[in-house]
């Protein structure tokens, strides 16, 4: 409390007297210099499973596919054409007289020799579940491959246009994984001159990039370092020394809004939905177990006023969230039961299950401590009594896994995946993860997991979500947002997936 | 001297062991490393492989058996975050915490040691006073907070300084004020009341009515004595300093040790973490060790005990 209340009076004072430094004008030396607030482990994408490393991915690699961020309609990168020869195979027709950063042409064998080897498990690529659908992948001609996946997987298209990234065979063959992250090769908007791991990569346009749906970049350069305070950040963007920062928190960003006119502020949202998971299956130790009694359930979903929490905390494009999925993911009906705020209602259902004078129950987070503190005051305010635990994000996942946890906010951010199984069939398909281990939504969503009709996919999601709407077995609650800000000398418009487009930032 | 420096030794080594051994079972305790290298995304059975990949399943005791093994041959291992070995990832770091730790304990010691002796000269008078404000704000005030005001007048007001970063000596200078700053309040009240002590003291009147300048009584006869505590404590400082300095690292993003060490910890990167506690360890030792021998030299008594 007292350290917030410190950093924000440190901050009011930057902001008061801000208006007399001298800042250097980034928009002559061609450099456009961003921050990052968390150390990226490894540049290759493949060994990365953070935020930063899907920003960097987009702008020195490309997919076989792309997705308009705006439209979500594909359209060939890599690739031009596609087409699946049968239930498990895509032919893919390659892009002619694309270049390697290293000047080496970009051909069928680059494509074969990156799928074989992010496919491979025991060659250790980090994100599995964004590989491990791919059987393998063979050659047909120069410029024709094959993918093979594992089982029928509709959302092979999506995964192409997002994570997995095409690499130049005989390079990654020499350099592996930790070459590639100190000295990354792709075919990308960008070429990488400079890495020191964690702090700073700097990026210069790549001119002879192809005619890609991503554009042509206009940038020259970008400088990014590691930051992490953000307090900092925003010192740095008031010297001048900066031009654009990320992941700026709501109240911050207010302040600066509301008292500088050379920044721009831009709120987008993000995949990343907040939820509390309960202990529906009843595997946790708690006994007698409240939560595996749908009355519970359904009174800790009335308990809370997600719209006051998306008001107050989380501001900006956040969104009241009712299914356990992000809308915008195919997929996500929207139109499944939903609970409001009712606290009366709540304690009427508590009353109706045993538990007139409620209960005492552990509640877990890893994160957001003040979103945390404002839904336990909600559940406290029905008569459910809190032990809050806020525990580091490893050691909490430990213990979900295990089934230790009766009660937990949690979030889930798809890793940007636009497609509803990034997100429900990962905890609703009898997992370790899987607090309700129902039969028949895993059943539901294994159809709709693997069908590649369309229409069934829908009809089948939203079965098995209706049904997790009604059994209560979640309470999903809101979607994040981010801020952005940046000098008024650059143009930007961030989209709802929280990737940072170098090609889509232009001088003004 | 050689016995007693061998004991020293032998000592230093059987911390070292205990220290690596009891932060080896904490990281096991505080969460399963395969979960947090795993990240965010990973299902039940990409943890399962990497458990397996790594040899997180084996007994603990087992596990740190091999990394002692290796360590004693010099061979840290392979940072699980960063995929580099954990000596290269270390060294970089190593040299931004050294240079920040030398030039803020040389600060302290530069501002507090005058300051504390002007304080004891003329104890109760407003230069007295002033110390005392001195120090009591340098506890006081938090680092971060300190260390961000710094920045809002020199790095954006003024313009002087650069804002965060290391690439030039110019980067260092908040940063030294602050970790130093922060190490100043207990030497300045140490060598104030070691001073007070001193000056009573029967032979400092016997100095001066042999007619010793004030000059040489103070400096010659008065702070030698009055110094010894202080060269112990800057050196518990001076460990701290290049450990501790993970709040200084990450307001200034220096990248250095400890901020590392923080983030390593988080991140359940048990060589990093291991290497580093051990490093840290080792600087303890290597101080006190240090400041006992300054200390057998300027106090002659010590060297015979």
């Amino acid at each position: 409390m007292t350290a917030s209340f410190l950093k924000s009076t440190a901050l009011a004072l930057a902001l008061a007297v801000g208006g007399t430094g001298a800042a250097q004008a980034d928009k002559a030396s061609g450099t456009l210099s961003v921050a990052f607030t968390k150390e990226l482990e490894n540049v290759d994408s493949f060994f990365n499973s953070s935020r930063e490393g899907v920003v960097l991915q987009r702008a020195i690699w490309d997919g076989l596919i792309y997705r308009d961020p705006e439209t979500n309609e594909y359209t060939g990168n890599l690739a031009t054409e596609w087409e699946w020869v049968d239930d498990k195979t895509l032919e893919l027709k390659l892009r002619e007289g694309v270049k390697f950063h290293d000047g080496s042409d970009f051909t069928a064998d680059d494509v074969v020799a990156t799928v074989n080897f992010v496919a491979k498990e025991e060659n250790g690529v980090k994100t599995q579940r964004n590989v491990n659908w791919m059987e393998s992948a063979e050659k047909i001609d120069d410029y024709t491959v094959r993918i093979k996946t594992k089982d029928v997987f509709p959302a092979a298209i999506e995964f192409l246009s997002g994570p997995v990234s095409m690499y130049p065979a005989e390079y990654y063959a020499e350099v592996g994984p930790s070459g590639m992250g100190l000295k990354p090769v792709g075919t990308g908007p960008y070429k990488v001159v400079e890495v020191v791991p964690g702090q700073h990569f700097v990026l210069e346009k790549y001119e002879g990039y192809h005619d890609s749906p991503k554009g042509e970049p206009t940038i020259e350069k970008i400088d990014i370092r590691t930051i992490p305070d953000v307090n900092t950040q925003l010192a740095e963007l008031f010297s001048g020394t900066l031009d654009l920062i990320w992941q700026v928190p709501a109240d911050q960003a207010e302040k600066m809004a509301a008292m500088d006119d050379r920044f721009t502020v831009s709120n987008e949202s993000t995949m990343r939905v907040g939820y509390l998971s309960m202990d529906a299956a009843g595997r946790s130790s708690m006994d007698p177990n409240p939560f595996t009694d749908l009355k519970v359930r359904q009174a800790v979903n009335h308990a809370i006023d997600r719209q006051a929490l998306v008001d107050n905390l989380l501001k900006g494009k956040s969104k009241v969230v009712s299914t356990a999925c992000f809308p915008s993911q195919f997929g996500c009906a929207q139109d499944v039961t939903s609970y409001e705020y009712d606290p009366e209602k709540a304690r009427a259902l508590l009353a109706e299950a045993g538990y007139e004078d409620g209960f005492t129950t552990e509640f877990y987070a890893y994160r957001d401590r003040e979103y945390a503190e404002a839904i336990a005051s909600y559940l406290n305010a029905v008569g459910i009594q809190i032990d809050f635990k806020l525990l580091q994000y490893s050691a909490l996942r430990e213990l979900n896994m295990k089934g230790e946890v009766p009660l937990a906010f949690l979030t889930w951010g798809s890793f940007s995946v636009n497609d509803a199984s990034a997100m429900v069939s990962q905890f609703f398909k009898k997992g370790s993860l899987d607090d309700a281990q129902d039969d028949q939504t895993a059943e539901w969503l294994a159809v709709a997991d693997s069908s590649t009709d369309d229409a069934t996919r829908i009809e089948y999601y939203k079965k098995a979500l209706q049904r997790i709407a009604d059994q209560a077995y979640w309470a999903p609650l809101f979607s994040y947002n981010t801020n952005y800000v940046m000098t008024k000398e650059v143009e930007y418009t961030p989209t709802a997936d929280e990737v940072l487009r170098f090609t889509d930032m232009t001088w003004n | 001297m050689l016995p007693f420096i061998l004991k020293r030794l032998g000592l230093a080594l059987l911390v070292a062991f205990t220290v690596s051994f009891i932060s080896f079972s904490l990281l096991f305790l505080a969460g399963d490393p395969a979960v947090a290298l795993a990240g965010e995304t990973a299902s039940g059975e990409d943890i399962e492989a990497l458990r397996r990949l790594y040899g997180f399943d084996r007994p603990m005791l087992v596990q740190y058996g091999e990394w002692l093994w290796q360590a004693l041959q010099g061979d840290f291992g392979e940072s699980y975050y960063f995929k580099l070995p954990v000596a290269t990832l270390i060294g970089d770091r190593l040299s931004v915490t050294m240079t920040l730790g030398v030039c803020g304990i040389t600060f302290a010691l530069l501002t507090a040691v005058p300051l504390g002796v002007v304080a004891a000269i003329r104890p109760n008078s407003i230069i007295d006073r002033f110390a005392l404000f001195v120090s009591v704000a340098g506890q006081a005030m938090p680092s971060f907070w300190f260390g961000l005001i710094l920045i809002v007048v020199f790095g954006i007001q003024l313009g002087w300084l650069p804002p965060s970063g290391a690439s030039t000596w110019r980067h260092f200078i908040m940063p030294t004020i602050v970790l130093g700053y922060y190490a100043m309040p207990a030497i300045m009240r140490l060598t104030r009341a070691g001073m007070l002590e001193v000056l009573n003291s029967d032979y400092i009147r016997t100095a001066r009515a042999k007619g010793a300048s004030e000059g040489r009584v103070l400096f010659k006869h008065a702070l030698r004595n009055a110094i010894i505590p202080v060269v112990s404590l800057a050196a518990v400082q001076m460990g701290f300093m290049l450990g501790g300095s993970i709040v200084v690292e990450s307001v200034f993003a220096l990248h250095g040790a400890g901020y590392l060490a923080w983030e390593s910890i988080a991140r359940n990167d048990l060589p990093t973490v291991q290497a580093l506690i051990l490093i840290f360890s080792m600087f303890y030792i290597i101080f006190t060790f240090l400041a006992d021998v300054l200390n057998a030299w300027l106090d002659p008594r010590m060297r015979s005990s």
